[in-house]
């Protein structure tokens, strides 16, 4: 089987994408030289808080860093690493010098604007985390559904209408994890419905998907304005609690930020794991994969494509009904319309800056994160920069890397294509 | 050897295929009209009828009469139906009773309140024909232009400034100025989603969705900040705009029937004859329908995708500027409740056709303006956009809708609409 679903070997990247990607890196050194490190006062220390409010566990003492020097030096890295980029490409580490560029550019901005000021970087951090988690958990179900052919653009839709149907179950039993249970169960409906359509229907998956998501925000915003608004009681569930690990939760800074969390984090380290390693080093992640690049080859030595494709498409919907559980159950413990705000499309970005791979899309998801966490940050420290430029920055990043990306061998060759048995 | 002419050329093959009318329109008559709306009209009836199931399902009054007995809880449950369709339909069309009495009465402005849901409804028809047509351009190109929505956003900002920016010009210059200014914000938008189609491959369906976005986004930026309303407060608020850019309504109030409406009237006009009528429009459906053959023909993808894109964001900042100029005079985040979204569902409900799409969007445009009616029995007005959402399902689906009905489905109406695949790229 192995010869024939052949592993596609990571391709060149182009010569045009690699010198625009140090082009890009470049243009970030120089406005960091310019905008952030030569506009601080000489001598001026950045404060970093590296604890966490509220939390006794882990605790770190603070960053202190002079702003000129450490501005200095990200700016001499990003400089070299675009220079590097332009004359000699990373060939397949080109995505993730473009996430470390990316961060440094971040954390030199924090430095610039926290230069003379302090500012709880480990809190901003865990309040990364936790807003990237829809979106890892949007991205993994993507990862899951188009690894095997199957576009899903309605994760949206399925994490909506989890997040009210958790809230709901939750209220009614008054028990977190029968809302829990309850949100799985209606987004995989969700994908069920996905998957009849797309794959014994043959309609368009993009069609079936956006069905699903106008579905989805009528009927949340139709039950919420006629009941949860109405009776206070069936939108007040419990959440879960923040349960800290024995031991890990005491390591510094790590500790803070991914041990001493609730139950979403933690399950999406777990299904990190068991995505990252069951798709690509086990039997059954082998044929996940060949149905999705090459659903012919993979029905003529007898894999089922359809069970197959249903199977993924349904686990996609467990693991997005879990991201859209996180919204009520999770964070803010009551529903509103619209709640999701399009994580789940930036889910789907980051599941393509991920290059379709569960490890990418962790890592994508924890950077879009970020830039949201930074985004709320952006006000307080009075930068004078727009938060909502900021929240864009997703969407861009996405842009560019597809721009280069796709049409050159990441994306699963038989993604969107419904599969006809002859 | 063979003669010359006994070669098939493949070109002539392609060219004889791709103009073929499909099937369904070489009969004639009563029985192609019957054909072709067979399966749109049997998804909206379905779309209502389940529509009806959830109306059922969701009410109390229905669920404490089934708690007194099976019979009465029935008869409500049929009640609760009846009322809330009969209120649907006399919000979208009208009730006859009240006009009569209006009527008699002869108050002239009770007359316009009963005799106002008719124009409403055309009103809330209006943006529904622009962006269906966006979208229908698209699939019919071989486009998914999922982005109208923030195309519409964009066009409706560019509307706003020069509506309200612009001074002193006499209303037959400005207004058609703001007009266009819609159309180039959302056409700009198209334009960026198809230029990365056609030279790097870019999935348009993502980087519409990303459009999307971006556009929200600035909008919010615009209106809270260099756009925002002197004293709003910091409110997502614009400036009203120029009595001069404003899109005339012919009536007095409450009756907001405006020019808009034939302006869109227009615009499928021209999308028809474009489509259908020009050389153009023929490349444009060629490379929509079979984009390696129209290469082999010799048109030219990439120009066919980037004017397509362009285009069709054009007609959508359209919706946006007849939101702004005609009906809401400034501009708000809450511009728009989906039209976007749910032009993807009219588009195909009209089978990608402009008139199919003018009689779609007559009848989303009634069910949204009907469905106000519907808030008052306590129905909240989401319940349009779940029967869209059905009617989508079934006219993508005929399948279905051929095992429930248990109706012939002619097989070329299910292929209509070719779109292309996620994975289709310009490989």
């Amino acid at each position: 089987m192995a010869t024939i679903v052949v592993h596609r070997k990571w391709e060149a990247v182009s010569p045009t994408r690699q010198r625009v990607m140090g082009l890009v890196e470049l243009g970030s050194a120089l406005i960091m030289l310019l905008v952030f490190t030569l506009k601080v006062q000489p001598g001026q220390m950045a404060t970093f808080v590296m604890t966490p409010g509220g939390l006794t566990q882990g605790i770190a003492g603070n960053w202190v860093v002079p702003a000129f020097s450490t501005l200095m030096a990200l700016t001499v890295v990003n400089f070299l690493l675009g220079m590097v980029q332009l004359v000699r490409g990373f060939g397949r580490w080109t995505n993730a010098v473009l996430g470390v560029v990316v961060a440094f550019f971040v954390f030199s901005f924090l430095t610039w604007a926290t230069a003379g000021k302090s500012l709880n970087l480990l809190g901003m951090l865990s309040a990364a985390v936790l807003l990237a988690v829809p979106i890892i958990l949007g991205a993994f179900s993507g990862v899951l559904c188009e690894r095997a052919g199957v576009v899903n653009i309605a994760i949206e839709g399925m994490m909506l209408m989890a997040a009210m149907v958790g809230a709901l179950v939750g209220s009614v039993t008054k028990n977190m994890w029968m809302g829990l249970l309850a949100a799985v169960a209606s987004s995989v409906l969700l994908a069920w419905v996905h998957a009849v359509l797309s794959i014994k229907y043959k309609i368009n998956q993009i069609i079936s998907g956006t069905v699903i998501n106008i579905f989805s925000t009528g009927m949340t915003s139709y039950l919420s304005s006629k009941f949860l608004q109405t009776y206070q009681e069936l939108n007040n569930p419990p959440i879960f609690p923040r349960v800290p690990i024995p031991l890990l939760a005491d390591i510094p800074i790590l500790g803070p930020l991914f041990f001493n969390t609730n139950l979403f984090v933690y399950l999406v380290f777990l299904l990190l794991i068991i995505l990252q390693v069951a798709l690509f080093t086990t039997r059954w992640g082998l044929r996940l994969r060949s149905v999705g690049e090459h659903p012919k080859a993979a029905d003529t030595l007898g894999i089922n494509v359809f069970a197959t494709r249903y199977m993924a498409v349904l686990l996609g919907g467990v693991v997005a009904g879990i991201g859209g559980a996180f919204f009520t159950l999770g964070s803010v413990g009551r529903f509103d319309e619209m709640m999701t705000a399009g994580k789940g499309f930036i889910g789907l970005a980051a599941m393509i800056f991920g290059n379709w791979t569960p490890l990418g899309a962790f890592f994508a998801g924890l950077l879009f994160g970020f830039t949201d966490s930074v985004a709320t940050k952006l006000t307080i420290l009075g930068t004078g920069i727009p938060i909502q430029f900021m929240a864009m920055a997703p969407y861009i990043t996405t842009m560019v890397v597809l721009a280069g990306l796709v049409g050159r061998g990441q994306m699963p060759a038989a993604d969107g294509t419904p599969y006809e048995k002859e | 050897m063979s003669k010359p002419e006994n070669k098939p050329d493949v070109g002539k093959v392609f060219l004889e295929e791709v103009t073929r009318p499909p099937v369904n329109e070489r009969v004639r008559g009563w029985q192609r009209v019957g054909r072709v709306l067979l399966v749109p009209a049997l998804a909206v009836v379905t779309g209502l009828l389940l529509g009806a199931v959830l109306i059922i399902l969701t009410s109390e009054s229905v669920w404490e009469a089934f708690r007194v007995s099976l019979g009465s809880g029935l008869v409500t449950a049929w009640n609760t139906i009846v009322q809330a369709y009969t209120a649907l339909f006399t919000g979208a069309l009208g009730d006859p009773v009240r006009i009569v009495q209006a009527f008699q009465s002869g108050d002239a402005l009770e007359i316009r309140r009963a005799l106002n849901p008719i124009p409403e409804s055309l009103v809330n028809a209006t943006p529904y024909i622009f962006a269906g047509l966006a979208v229908a351009l698209g699939f019919r190109s071989g486009l998914f232009n999922i982005g109208v929505e923030g195309q519409l956003f964009m066009g409706a900002a560019a509307a706003t400034y020069v509506g309200y920016a612009v001074k002193g010009l006499p209303g037959f210059i400005h207004m058609p100025l703001a007009f266009l200014a819609g159309a180039l914000g959302g056409a700009v938008w198209g334009f960026i989603p198809g230029w990365l189609k056609a030279k790097t491959g870019g999935h348009e369906v993502i980087n519409t969705i990303m459009m999307n976005w971006i556009a929200f986004r600035l909008t919010e930026w615009l209106l809270g900040g260099p756009m925002t309303r002197p004293g709003s407060g910091g409110l997502p608020i614009s400036p009203m705009i120029e009595k001069t850019a404003e899109i005339p309504q012919f009536f007095p109030a409450p009756i907001r029937f405006h020019l808009g409406f034939f302006i869109a009237l227009g615009m499928a006009w021209l999308v028809h004859w474009l489509l259908f009528k020009t050389t153009w429009g023929f490349d444009l459906r060629t490379v929509g329908a079979n984009p390696n053959a129209a290469r082999y023909a010799g048109m030219n993808i990439t120009r066919n995708i980037i004017l397509a894109m362009t285009l069709s964001g054009a007609l959508a900042g359209m919706a946006g500027a007849n939101q702004i100029l005609a009906v809401n005079r400034s501009m708000a985040l809450g511009l728009s409740p989906g039209y976007g979204f749910d032009s993807i569902a009219l588009a195909l409900l009209g089978n990608s056709t402009p008139v199919g799409v003018i009689l779609s969007s007559l009848l989303f445009g009634a069910l949204r303006n009907g469905a106000t009616r519907m808030e008052l029995l306590r129905i909240p007005n989401d319940i349009v956009s779940i029967i869209q959402a059905l009617i989508l399902v079934f006219v993508a689906a005929p399948a279905i809708i051929r095992t429930i009905y248990r109706v012939k489905v002619p097989k070329e109406a299910e292929e209509a609409v070719f779109v292309g695949s996620w994975g289709g790229g310009n490989k």
